[in-house]
């Protein structure tokens, strides 16, 4: 067994300023095997990558390779590369306007002169080999993604790699395409080729894996034989609540029964959009609060983003207190009372460099039209008093929003929303990165926002929040939603089986 | 002892303030080139009042030629501010745009006769017919920038390349030439008025975009599109639209600076009006302080930077620089400048100051 481990990395640290990426992890990889990198975001999945790859430079710990007596240094992917661990990432990262061989070959030699014969041949005897459809000469451009991909792993693995690392490659291919890389992953780990595979998708991690090491918060969980882990169990690893001792946490869930209209605020039918989620059904009630709930990458974000007419959406319907209303892009979804709250914070949220005062008043500024701009004072009014009730720290209603702290510029953005009074608001991810006392406040505010009869829809990545404030869970996996769970179904032993699917303990 | 301190640290909070203000790096080229000019030769400021030939009363002099010259580059560096902030690039196609604006306006009143005796339309007719003219043109840079997401100058590469042969071909090649006196009052002085129109037109300019800026909330959108875009349509902005009404009203200001142009000669040559005024207009932005990327801005800033650009022409021109080696003058002047109102320098040398204001404190203290 032990002469078959072709790579070994030992009690790795890794720290960046204010954040320990890895503490003291292990991994062990042997050959033909391979082997699931799973971990929730931040787990320390892709800090790991990087430091096998030479991306960052580790604080401690060594790397051991099959052959090599002593732990080696790896400084570049360059070295990385010459001592056979390839990695292939979820964008290609090849040239799509040259063809499939001169990928496969491209600034792998020093020679000035290139015997371009021999090069295609040399290709087409790989593409055969490993059974990808493709011609050496074709230009890559004109491949499918997935052939694409493979290409990138041809290209790996006939530069003699031992370790081929897969960063999320099945993100961008459809199922016959992820059971053709699939099927080339065998092919590889019959040769003997140690591949890391990262993903986020639990029903792949169990078709094509043997082992799975599971991270979390930087810390290695452990690693397990793939038929010793139900999915239940991995899940609840990832997570990080053991399901034996769950404490559940119920929460004051919010109680708004002044009128008892049954017909539901919001609600939308068979909706997808072009980010590539399945049609769901979805609706929700004057004064509720529920939530999106499934591992990163499940589609949760899409959802909400498609019913705000962020995304491009593609078909279904979404009605207003019965009515159908059109939201073809975030305006229409604003004039009908809908307030959102983006994910990426810096990428959606901030105006970086304008003042706190200008990003508070956007949206409703922007309600209220280009020719109706607020005087400073209105505007000085309205930012301060969200700043006194949010109780944002801010030298001033001049300040830049760029040079606040992440909790203070996400109570901004929280602000610019509760401005505009929305029937339905939106919340993606507003307590991540933030810390624990500004949660509370904003869990807080959820709660009482929804006992005054607006609509909040929380989405995060931590259960225990979901269930704090949420009285009805949307599940989802895989881009498709899988369940609904309310009243006593919410517990975390029922979230976690609804999120592995399948199989129940 | 202790007011002395406090008031130390209060001037010195004031210069690091004032350091940090985009408005400081125009205003100080300003001071700069003032104090080169009155050490070198004071006549530099000699206003002279006199008759021009027809009899008018004018004031002449350097500080005239700027006020003259560089009103029409104020005028173009309105526009270009907002294209710059809101689209993140510039529009390298205003000298081309204003031959345009100023063959179609020359055109219309001449009508068929290119030498006519009388105007063929009114002038405001035939201004506000180029004014559509140049918005048009302006839409198309406006439309390859915004809808078909092409890089701000190679959109306007198009019309940089082909404007000024469209300008030739609007008026059949032939060089029009307007007698009518009043025609001329436009870019020149106004009977009885001895300071130069095109100042008082750059004003109305100001005071409308001032206006603008003020009652609706064109500033606010172009800079939070200029900013980060995906953010501006989450908040229902429309980022197409913004950039492409930047173009447009660029457009509006080119029109009015092709007016100015072919007004001081009542005639237009095609292949030199506004030649390489674009890039004074970029760099009247560039030297206001206003990152080139887009983004936030300062009108004020960028129009006082046009009035820097012409002072330090003017200045070259009054030492007798040859026409020739003029822009390697200027270019050399400009590098200064540019990397000084860079916000890296900016923050830079606030920083600075800050550190020598604390070393000083140490010092004093120890």
């Amino acid at each position: 067994m032990k002469d078959k481990v072709v790579l070994e990395m030992k009690n790795i640290y890794k720290s960046f300023p204010g954040v320990l990426a890895l503490q003291g992890v292990d991994f062990t990889l042997c050959e033909g095997e391979i082997h699931a990198l799973m971990g929730e975001n931040g787990a320390g999945k892709s800090t790991l990558i990087k430091v096998l790859t030479g991306v960052y430079g580790k604080d401690e710990g060594q790397i051991y390779l099959k052959g090599k007596e002593k732990a080696v240094v790896i400084r570049s992917p360059q070295e990385a590369q010459k001592l056979g661990i390839s990695t292939v990432y979820q964008e290609i990262t090849l040239c799509p306007n040259l063809s499939v061989a001169e990928n496969m070959y491209i600034g792998r030699t020093n020679n000035l002169f290139q015997n371009w014969k021999k090069t295609n041949t040399d290709a087409d005897k790989i593409l055969k080999m490993l059974d990808i459809v493709a011609e050496p000469t074709q230009q890559l451009a004109s491949c499918s993604i997935a052939v694409q991909q493979m290409v990138a792993i041809a290209r790996a693995v006939d530069m003699d790699c031992k370790v081929l690392i897969l960063d999320e490659p099945t993100s961008s291919l459809d199922e016959q395409e992820v059971e053709k890389l699939f099927k080339l992953m065998r092919n590889l780990k019959e040769r003997g080729v140690g591949i890391i595979f990262v993903t986020h998708f639990l029903d792949q991690v169990y078709e094509v894996c043997d082992k799975i090491t599971v991270l979390r918060d930087g810390k290695l969980v452990g690693e397990y034989e793939i038929k010793d882990l139900p999915r239940v169990q991995l899940v609840s690893k990832m997570l990080g609540k053991d399901l034996d001792n769950l404490s559940d946490v119920q929460g004051e869930h919010s109680v708004y029964d002044k009128d008892n209209v049954t017909v539901p605020v919001f609600e939308t039918e068979a909706i997808f959009s072009n980010a590539g989620i399945k049609p769901f059904n979805f609706h929700i009630r004057r004064g509720e609060v529920n939530g999106f709930t499934g591992l990163l990458g499940s589609g949760r974000s899409e959802c909400v983003r498609a019913i705000f007419g962020a995304d491009r959406v593609l078909g279904g319907t979404v009605k207003k207190s019965g009515k159908i209303v059109k939201i073809s892009k975030p305006i229409d979804a604003m004039r009908n009372g809908i307030g959102y709250l983006p994910e990426d914070r810096k990428g959606d949220g901030i105006i970086g460099e304008l003042s706190v005062r200008d990003n508070i008043i956007l949206a409703l500024q922007v309600l209220k039209g280009f020719f109706k701009p607020f005087t400073k004072a209105e505007a000085n009014k309205f930012a301060e008093e969200y700043i006194k009730l949010l109780g944002i720290k801010t030298a001033s209603v001049d300040t830049p929003i760029k040079s606040l702290s992440g909790g203070n510029q996400q109570k901004v953005i929280l602000a610019r929303w509760l401005l505009t009074h929305p029937e339905y608001l939106i919340l993606d991810e507003p307590t991540r990165g933030i810390d624990i006392g500004t949660k509370v406040d904003i869990q807080k505010l959820v709660l009482k926002l929804a006992s005054e009869g607006m609509s909040i829809t929380f989405i995060s990545s931590e259960t225990d929040e979901m269930l704090r404030t949420c009285s009805r869970l949307i599940v989802m996996r895989d881009r498709k939603v899988v369940g609904e769970l309310s009243g006593e179904e919410l517990t975390q032993n029922m979230i976690m089986s609804t999120i592995a699917g399948g199989e129940k303990e | 002892m202790q007011t002395k301190d406090l008031k130390k640290s209060k001037i010195s909070d004031y210069f690091a303030k004032l350091f940090g203000q985009q408005i400081f790096i125009p205003i100080a080229a300003l001071l700069l080139l003032a104090i080169f000019n009155l050490i070198a030769d004071p006549s530099f400021y000699q206003i002279t009042f006199g008759y021009n030939s027809v009899g008018d009363p004018v004031l002449s002099g350097y500080i005239m030629t700027i006020i003259d010259y560089g009103s029409e580059l104020a005028i173009l560096a309105i526009g270009m501010t907002l294209v710059t902030a809101a689209s993140g690039g510039q529009d390298i196609s205003v000298g081309a745009a204003i031959a345009i604006s100023g063959s179609v306006l020359l055109r219309i009143l001449c009508g068929t006769n290119s030498r006519p005796e009388t105007l063929q339309a009114p002038i405001i007719v035939a201004f506000l017919i180029s004014c559509v003219v140049a918005m048009l043109f302006g839409a198309f840079n406006g439309t390859l920038v915004a809808y078909f997401k092409i890089q701000p100058m190679v959109a306007t590469l198009i019309l940089f390349t082909a404007g000024r042969s469209i300008a030739a071909w609007i008026n059949n090649n032939e060089l029009p030439i307007i007698s009518e006196p009043s025609f001329s009052y436009f870019g020149g002085f106004i009977p009885g008025i001895p300071i130069p129109s095109p100042f008082f037109i750059a004003m109305a300019c100001v005071i409308v975009i001032s206006l603008v800026l003020r009652f609706t909330n064109l500033g606010l959108y172009t800079q939070t599109v200029g900013i980060n875009e995906n953010s501006s349509r989450l908040n229902g902005l429309n980022p197409a639209v913004i950039k492409f009404l930047a173009f447009v009203i660029l457009g509006l200001c080119v029109a009015v600076a092709g007016l100015i142009k072919v007004s001081r000669l009542s005639s237009i040559n095609y292949s030199v009006i506004a030649k390489d005024i674009e890039m004074d207009a970029i760099l009247a932005v560039a030297l206001g302080g206003n990152p080139l990327n887009g983004g936030k801005f300062n009108m004020t800033a960028s129009i006082l930077g046009a009035y820097v650009i012409q002072f330090l022409t003017t200045t070259l021109y009054k030492f007798n620089v040859q026409s020739d080696a003029l822009s390697a003058y200027k270019a050399v002047v400009v590098i200064f400048l540019v990397v000084m109102s860079a916000p890296v320098v900016r923050d830079g040398i606030s920083t600075l100051w800050k550190k020598i204001k604390i070393r000083l404190y140490v010092k004093e203290v120890g």
